[in-house]
């Protein structure tokens, strides 16, 4: 499980022993994390953290921008009526090692 | 934004995969380092939705799996003795050493404790002032900043009976020696996030130049590693080999600075043995000389100890990517977790505990 980290959310912020730490929440289950190399992380932020020490607060932005690169070319391909349903592109004719199946 | 659904969405997952076929016209062999993506990865089918050009390998990115034998019977020797309390990761008590792992010393009354973060282990060291408090530490770059906290912590708060019996490495040189090898067959690599969460993603620059090898950093969701390999193959085809970080949300190009900052106050680097590999240059962190007290190591003395692996465990191979967990004569059979042979099926990123959790038993025999 050590390396095995997903994402919490920092719903409160607390002092112990003079390092900053933090209550997480995963999805429902709260965890304390230890914030000291987050200095700047704030209640509410999204941090990775591993074996107890949040490493990275997740940047919100990106997380959006590498998402919409894959809704923009699921647009537009609806435009072209190639993927109204979301499926593969395997109709366009580009698909290989496949044929064997 | 959870960060966790839309990085698992299907219908993106799907169109990404579409697009790895599209462009996928030669056999490529790609290796993920980290064994939280070969846990993802065997999880969600990953590598059987992939064209079959494409052969993802295993790598030796599970800190359980590449902890030397030695060093688990040091942690049992420790355990053994009366007057120390060993604290430790979970995973770390069902490793099996050459002749028993830590939940039979537990049983044998050795107070072994499993804790959930270096700190708690202080904590308890705290809390029992008259006895010997030892974190058995091991991992990459991602765990080693807590480690470094706590000694750092323990040396600020003149916490005198915690110490330290750690096997930190590094995964950057071992990335070098795995092409360096005569046998390798790796094409490209997914790098492991979290390891470049700590560290930034410069260090590979060097490894790119030099072995003309892709490498990607890429998180550990579905759609993360589904556009690594992408972002790879596109690299592969195209006769090109790039350093790309394709996990932004969470890799910033310099990493932490503050985790690096006390983890270069707190180690030093050292040539280190890494289980069913070998020694490797380089590879390891120890305490620094300022903080030889606390490691447990130089404290009690314990001894160097020669061992053997069990004969029958290809582990080594497995993590080098030369053989699959399923072609190992045990695997499954006289190895499962409960009944650990080797390192590999311990954890659960180790390659062996995934393929048999995820029920690859029957794929190739
Ligand atoms: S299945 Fe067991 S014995 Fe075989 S390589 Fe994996 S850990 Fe070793």
């Amino acid at each position: 499980m050590m390396c095995l980290a997903v994402p919490g959310r920092i719903v409160e912020i607390v002092e112990r022993s003079g390092l900053k730490m933090g209550k997480v929440d995963y999805s429902g289950t709260i965890a304390t994390a230890c914030l000291e190399y987050v200095p700047e992380a704030d209640v509410g932020q999204y941090v990775i953290v591993h074996a107890g020490f949040a490493i990275s607060i997740v940047d919100e932005e990106e997380a959006r921008k590498s998402l919409e690169l894959w809704s923009e070319i699921e647009e537009a391909n609806k435009k072209e009526g190639l993927d109204k349903f979301g499926m593969p592109l395997e109709n366009s004719g580009v698909d290989k090692g496949d044929q064997t199946q | 934004m959870r960060y966790l659904d839309e990085f698992r969405d299907p219908a993106i997952a799907r169109k990404i995969l579409a697009e790895i076929k599209a462009i996928t016209s030669n056999p490529w062999v790609i290796m993920e380092i980290c064994g939280g993506q070969t846990h993802s990865i065997i999880r969600n089918g990953i590598d059987q939705l992939l064209p079959k050009e494409i052969q993802l390998v295993h790598g030796p990115g599970c800190p359980v799996c590449v902890t030397p034998l030695e060093l688990i019977d040091k942690a049992i020797q420790l355990a053994s003795r009366r007057d120390i309390i060993l604290t430790s990761f979970g995973d770390m008590l069902r490793v099996p050493g050459s002749e028993k792992d830590l939940f039979r010393v537990r049983s044998e009354g050795g107070d072994v404790r499993i804790v959930y973060s270096t700190l708690e282990a202080l904590q308890v060291a705290r809390d029992n002032p008259d006895r010997e408090v030892v974190f058995f530490g091991v991992g990459f770059e991602t765990t080693a900043p807590g480690t470094a906290m706590a000694v750092y912590q323990a040396r600020r708060e003149g916490v005198k009976n915690f110490s330290l019996l750690a096997s930190h490495v590094l995964v950057p040189p071992a990335m070098k020696a795995l092409l360096s090898s005569p046998a390798n067959r790796v094409q490209a690599y997914l790098a492991a996030g979290h390891v470049c969460t700590v560290m930034g993603w410069k260090q590979y620059v060097p490894i790119v130049e030099e072995y003309k090898v892709p490498i990607v950093v890429t998180g550990f969701e579905p759609i993360d590693i589904l556009e690594g390999i992408l972002a790879v193959v596109r690299q592969l085809e195209a006769g090109e080999a790039k350093l790309e970080n394709r996990y932004t949300r969470v890799v910033r190009d310099e990493g932490n600075i503050k985790a690096q900052e006390i983890m270069q106050a707190v180690f030093t680097t050292v040539d280190r043995k890494w289980r069913g590999i070998g020694c490797i240059d380089q590879s390891g962190l120890r305490l620094a000389k300022e903080y030889t007290q606390f490691d447990a190591e130089y404290k009690f003395a314990v001894s160097d100890i020669e061992v053997d692996e069990p004969e029958e465990c290809i582990g080594g191979l497995v993590l080098q990517g030369l053989r699959k967990p399923t072609e190992c004569e045990a695997f499954g059979t006289r190895c499962t977790p409960q009944t650990p042979l080797g390192a590999t099926m311990v954890s659960s990123e180790g390659a062996c505990a995934a393929y048999y959790n995820y029920q690859r038993i029957k794929v190739t025999r």
